[in-house]
């Protein structure tokens, strides 16, 4: 079964097997607002925990996306690259930016399940 | 310090705004749908903005007033009709621009509206350059609002009669539930609009109207979004006491009459720039693609030499891409020269364009 995590930076991680789908999560694009551009990591680089692996900007500002685990950038999801407001409409689900052939399962340990991120993102916006 | 809240805080926080501290007040950024609707909301229907934070300057006086104003603005007061508006700056001995503003002719005197951010500062140097000869007040008591986009006239209309016949930058005195409102028929969006002076206890009442009438509140950042796309100059970002008009590619609210004869503050440099041109200018900017080129981001020529730097940019919604303003050195500012912006590092392509990035005809049905 595939387990959904969240970390601090606003990203949710899906793991099946190890290979990692991340995005954005819909606190985030609340917080930023209409999404309209994307830069995504390259394909076959590698990226570090908690490393900025793609910029995401609204019409007010750039924001960096960082990466909860470490791993090979394996997949991008060019959709989103072409029409950033997607991110906005779907963040969790269709709108995912990269997967990952992740390195170290165990990084997965220190990121927050469900409840613990949506009271933390409750906490954080209060 | 506090911040301060204009008369329609509540309003706004009714509507469900988000916050900015802006020029030392609390002020709407958006509402709940997003820069992006806001923005095309405005293009397609009507925006009401709430620029209470800017600054209302009534200078009271006759002839010698008119006299002592063009001393000090490069504008041809002695021709401007009652209800009339001008765009203009008030400049430094060496035309660095202090504050671009708007001057009406009024009866008895001027109003003058000020950017938020300078407005204190202007008043202390007019006061200082009228010798304290005249009544001055920068009214604290009147808000400002400002309704933009197609159907505003219709809109306003339903709520006051007559202000269908007022012309581009000109204005009158209007009465409605016994107050004295003062609308010209202006803007800073690029659209046909109106800005109504009224007093802080009748605006939120005479916003919930126009807002019944189908016109929505707008809020700072699609203002923003908004007149980069009509090509406008924003203070602090385009406009500083760095920067004189001609550089900032303004000479055209320059009056020719008032060049020729000189005599007001700073003209010595502006004429000398017009003579013999200036190294830096301001020019519109369209990068390739989708690449966001913010303010601060440095411009480079074909050879990867610094030539300049952006003052703003953003996603422009009604054009559906990338716009930006900045300046260039003289030489790359001409029309579709190829320029390149780093941003993260890396640089991106991008052309000098004409001014404005949206007009009315350009892309009608697109959104």
């Amino acid at each position: 079964m595939s387990e959904v995590k969240y970390s601090k930076e606003h990203e949710w991680i899906k793991l099946e097997g190890d290979i990692a789908t991340i995005g954005i999560t819909k606190h985030a694009t609340e917080m930023l607002g209409d999404i309209v551009f994307t830069e995504l990591p390259e394909k076959g680089s590698n990226v570090e925990k908690d490393g900025t692996a793609g910029v995401v900007e609204s019409t007010k500002a750039a924001s960096d996306v960082y990466t909860p685990v470490s791993g090979e950038v394996v997949d991008l999801n060019q959709s989103i690259v072409d029409d950033p407001s997607k991110i906005n409409q779907d963040p969790e689900n269709s709108a995912w930016f990269f997967k990952l052939k992740i390195k170290d399962k165990s990084e997965m340990d220190t990121l927050m399940n469900k409840d613990e991120y949506d009271k933390f993102a409750k906490e954080s916006s209060a | 310090m506090d911040t301060k809240k204009t008369s329609l805080y509540q309003l706004h926080q009714d509507s469900k705004a988000k916050f900015v501290e802006f020029a030392g007040y609390q002020m709407p950024i958006q509402y709940s749908e997003g820069i992006v609707e806001e923005h095309r909301f405005t293009r397609n229907h009507s925006g009401i903005f709430d620029v209470s934070h800017m600054g209302q300057l009534f200078i009271y006086g006759q002839e010698d007033l008119v006299d002592d104003l063009e001393r000090i603005f490069p504008l041809d007061l002695k021709n401007l009709r009652l209800n009339h508006s001008k765009y203009s700056f008030l400049m430094s001995d060496n035309a660095g621009i202090y504050d671009d503003l708007i001057i009406t002719k009024i009866k008895d005197g001027f109003l003058i509206i000020l950017n938020a951010a300078c407005k204190e500062n202007d008043y202390k140097i007019l006061k200082e350059l009228l010798n304290n000869k005249y009544k001055m007040i920068l009214d604290e008591e009147r808000s400002l609002i400002a309704i933009q986009g197609p159907k505003s006239v219709e809109i306003l209309k339903s709520v006051i009669q007559g202000v269908e016949n007022l012309n581009f930058m000109s204005g009158n005195w209007f009465t409605l539930d016994d107050h004295n409102i003062y609308i010209t028929r202006s803007g800073y969006t690029g659209e046909d609009g109106f800005e109504v002076s009224l007093n802080n206890k009748f605006a939120e009442k005479f916003t919930r109207r126009l807002i019944n009438k189908g016109a929505k509140l707008i809020g700072l950042g699609a203002r923003d979004t908004l007149r980069l796309e009509a090509g406008l100059c924003l203070y602090g970002h385009e406009l500083s006491k760095d920067k004189t008009p001609v550089e900032a590619n303004l000479k055209w609210a320059i009056s020719k009459e008032r060049i020729s004869k000189g005599n007001f503050i700073g003209s010595d440099i502006i004429t000398k720039q017009l003579n013999n041109g200036v190294s830096k200018i301001r020019v519109g900017i369209k990068p390739e693609g989708r690449i966001i080129a913010r303010e601060k981001t440095k411009i480079y020529n074909e050879s990867n030499l610094e030539i300049g730097e952006i003052t703003s940019g953003t996603f422009g919604p009604s054009v559906n891409g990338p716009v930006a303003m900045g300046y260039v050195e003289n030489e790359f500012s001409k029309k579709n020269t190829k320029i390149f912006l780093e941003v993260r590092g890396k640089k991106h392509p991008a052309t000098i364009c004409s001014l404005p990035f949206y007009k009315k005809s350009y892309v009608k049905g697109v959104n």
